[in-house]
Order: C-alpha cells, then structure tokens, then sequence
C-alpha cells in the first residue's frame, strides 16, 4: 500500500521527474511489491518442520548437524559458509554440508539425493532446508572465513572458474559478472568481482523465483550460469560450485544477507 | 492434504490489514509436460475469509491466479484479538482453511 502511495504521488510530478526514473527503479519497485508476499517464507515453514522430522533410515533429525557454529546452531551459520569443516576434510557450502548431515545423521543416501533432479524427492527437500536455514541469517552481513589454507585455496580455485573462457559462445563468469552496469535485456547485473552491495549477488540467494515458482538455492543458481553459458552441468555439490561460491562469497564480505530473497 | 497458509493480520485504527499467502501449484491447463501431454488443470477456485466466524470476504478464482497466491485485505471493524480465517477450496475438491489473531 505504501508503494502505491509512492506511485501516485510520482505521477503528479513534472514530466521531467518521471523520465528520470530508471528501468531499475521500476525492477526495484515491482521487487518491492512481491517482497511483501514472498511464497519464500512457504518453504521456510516447510524447511523448519523438516530440519526438526525424524527421517531417513535411521529415523533422526537435523537437529545435531553442525553447520559450522557447532551442533544444531543455525542461526549466523548461513553467512559464514562456505568453509572449512574438520571431520569431512573438506570446504562445504550450505547444500553439500546438508548432505553430510543428512547421510551421516540420517542415514539417506547423499549420492542419490546429488544426481536426483532439482525440485525432485529429496531435492525439493533441500530447497526447503536452505529456504529456513537462511532466513536463519538474514540481516545478517556475509562473513566468510579465510582462515584455513584449504578456504584460501577454494578462493584462489574460484577465481579462476570464474574468469575461465569456454564453450561454444567463449563465455566466462566474468563476461557478464565482471564489469559494473552490465544487463542483460532490463535486468541489472552485479558485478561479482567485488561486494556488489547489501541484498545483491550472493548476499541474495537463495531466492524465489516467480518464473518458476521454485525456490532456488545456490547449488542450482550456479548450474543455471552454466546452462547460460553453454557449459556442461558442473554436478551438484561439486569442487568447482563450491569454490566459486567461496569467491563471490569473500568478495561480498560485509553486504547484508536477504535470503532467501524473491526474483523475477 | 495442502500446505499450510501464511496469514498475518494487522489492526491500524478501526482497520485490519490481512496478508495471506497460500500454498497451491495454481495449474492453469494450458502447459503442456516433458511428453507432450496436457498438465490438467488443477487450481482454487473459491477463496472465503471470516472474522469472528463471520464471512467478511468471497472470491472465485481462475486459473489465471499465480502459482502460491498472495491475497491481501483490509477488514473494517476489526481489531487485536479478533480471529481472521481464511479458507479456500480447489477444482478437484481439495479445502484448507487457516486461522490467524489479529495483532
């Protein structure tokens, strides 16, 4: 309602003001007014329920997984990750952590759930795990660690995934993502290579999508850059998605998290 | 049986606003999946709301409607403490009905 206050009271403005309202200042208006009913938070309640339900073959829950911050702290632990984890060796984003969880405390099979479609069976579950656990975190500014070798590896790896040229149109990352006041057709694109700002780039998945009436988490964003370019899929919870989330993650340090956000 | 709604009711003088957010795929019979075949057509066709058990608002809908709907209101007369329900039925007979107070 407080929008369409704002819309009318524009349109009583001179010609002059309304020109100068910029195609990104309708994006944000329209983003605006779909922020107020995100079906985001549908997940959300799905996700909570589910990180509480004993599932899986050895009938536990979530509730002792460790997302960084200890076992079963969630809060805060979305805008530490990706990072190291001791027990697994590894450098882990939210998803492949949720599958750690997921097969050592319950049980289920992780390679399974890695090759089931997006939006599928355990899939759809995973959208709704990462829906709650990053509304767990928002308002909350990204700050990923760099602290262990392996992270700072992961950062250096990422960087250069994100600034390698291939496939059949010679795209990067970067060729879109590199630059600041690119866009593609009405749609504005950060510029990935440094904090794009508050709510942007990573600080916003995962997200809604109206389009698709999914919610996307960042495993799916990014096989979705890879589809854009023409890349074959990188496979879910894979070295190269996670690294190039550790990269733009580092990069966004300090930009408040609005996960999980709504896109068109 | 559907998802839960999301409903939030706010009291600001002598009005309420109602914010509901419903769960439903709001299939609009007209897409076509992976095979060809038609996706038949499956969305909520009746929204009602009432307050203190009183039907304040009715609405037929289509498949036009977007999938998981926003709706929002304002009720007249209502203040904190009131009960707002919000109920909708599907074209295949599906019904959810969801209760909130008014803060």
């Amino acid at each position: 309602m407080k929008h369409w206050s704002w819309v009318a009271a524009l349109a009583l403005l001179p010609g002059l003001a309304c020109a100068q309202k910029t195609a990104a200042d309708s994006i944000a208006e329209y983003r605006a007014l779909l922020a107020d009913g995100n079906p985001a938070e549908l997940f959300e309640a799905k996700g909570e329920d589910l990180w509480k339900a004993k599932r899986g073959p050895k009938n536990a829950s979530l509730e002792r997984c460790d997302l960084g911050q200890g076992a079963g702290v969630v809060k805060g632990a979305f805008v530490r990750l990706p990072r190291w984890f001791a027990d697994t060796q590894r450098v882990q984003d939210l998803e492949s952590r949720l599958l750690t969880c997921m097969s050592t405390l319950q049980g289920l099979d992780a390679e399974a759930i890695a090759k089931t479609p997006f939006g599928k069976g355990e899939q759809a579950n995973m959208e709704a795990l990462v829906a709650w656990i990053s509304a767990e975190s928002r308002g909350q500014r990204m700050q990923l660690p760099q602290v262990h070798a392996a992270e700072q590896r992961m950062y250096e790896l990422g960087k250069r995934a994100f600034f390698f040229r291939g496939g059949p149109m010679d795209f990067s990352c970067a060729s879109c993502h590199g630059e600041d006041g690119k866009r593609i057709r009405l749609q504005d694109l950060p510029n990935l290579t440094k904090n794009p700002g508050d709510g942007v780039g990573f600080a916003a998945w995962p997200a809604y999508r109206v389009s698709s009436g999914e919610l996307w988490g960042m495993q799916r964003r990014l096989n979705d850059c890879y589809r854009q370019q023409r890349f074959p899929y990188p496979g879910y919870a894979s070295e190269v998605t996670i690294a190039l989330a550790v990269y733009m993650g580092v990069n966004a340090k300090g930009a408040e998290s609005i996960a999980p956000a709504i896109k068109r | 049986m559907a998802d839960p709604m999301r409903i939030r009711a706010q009291a600001a003088g002598d009005k309420a606003t109602v914010r509901v957010l419903m769960a439903h795929e709001m299939e609009s019979g007209q897409r076509k999946d992976a095979a060809g075949k038609t996706i038949p057509a499956w969305y909520i066709n009746e929204v009602s709301a009432a307050l203190n058990g009183k039907v304040v608002l009715t609405a037929e809908w289509g498949p036009s409607v977007s999938k998981n709907p926003f709706l929002q209101f304002v009720i007249k007369g209502a203040k904190a403490g009131d009960k707002v329900q919000v109920s909708w039925t599907d074209n295949k007979g599906d019904k959810r009905s969801d209760e909130a107070t008014v803060s």
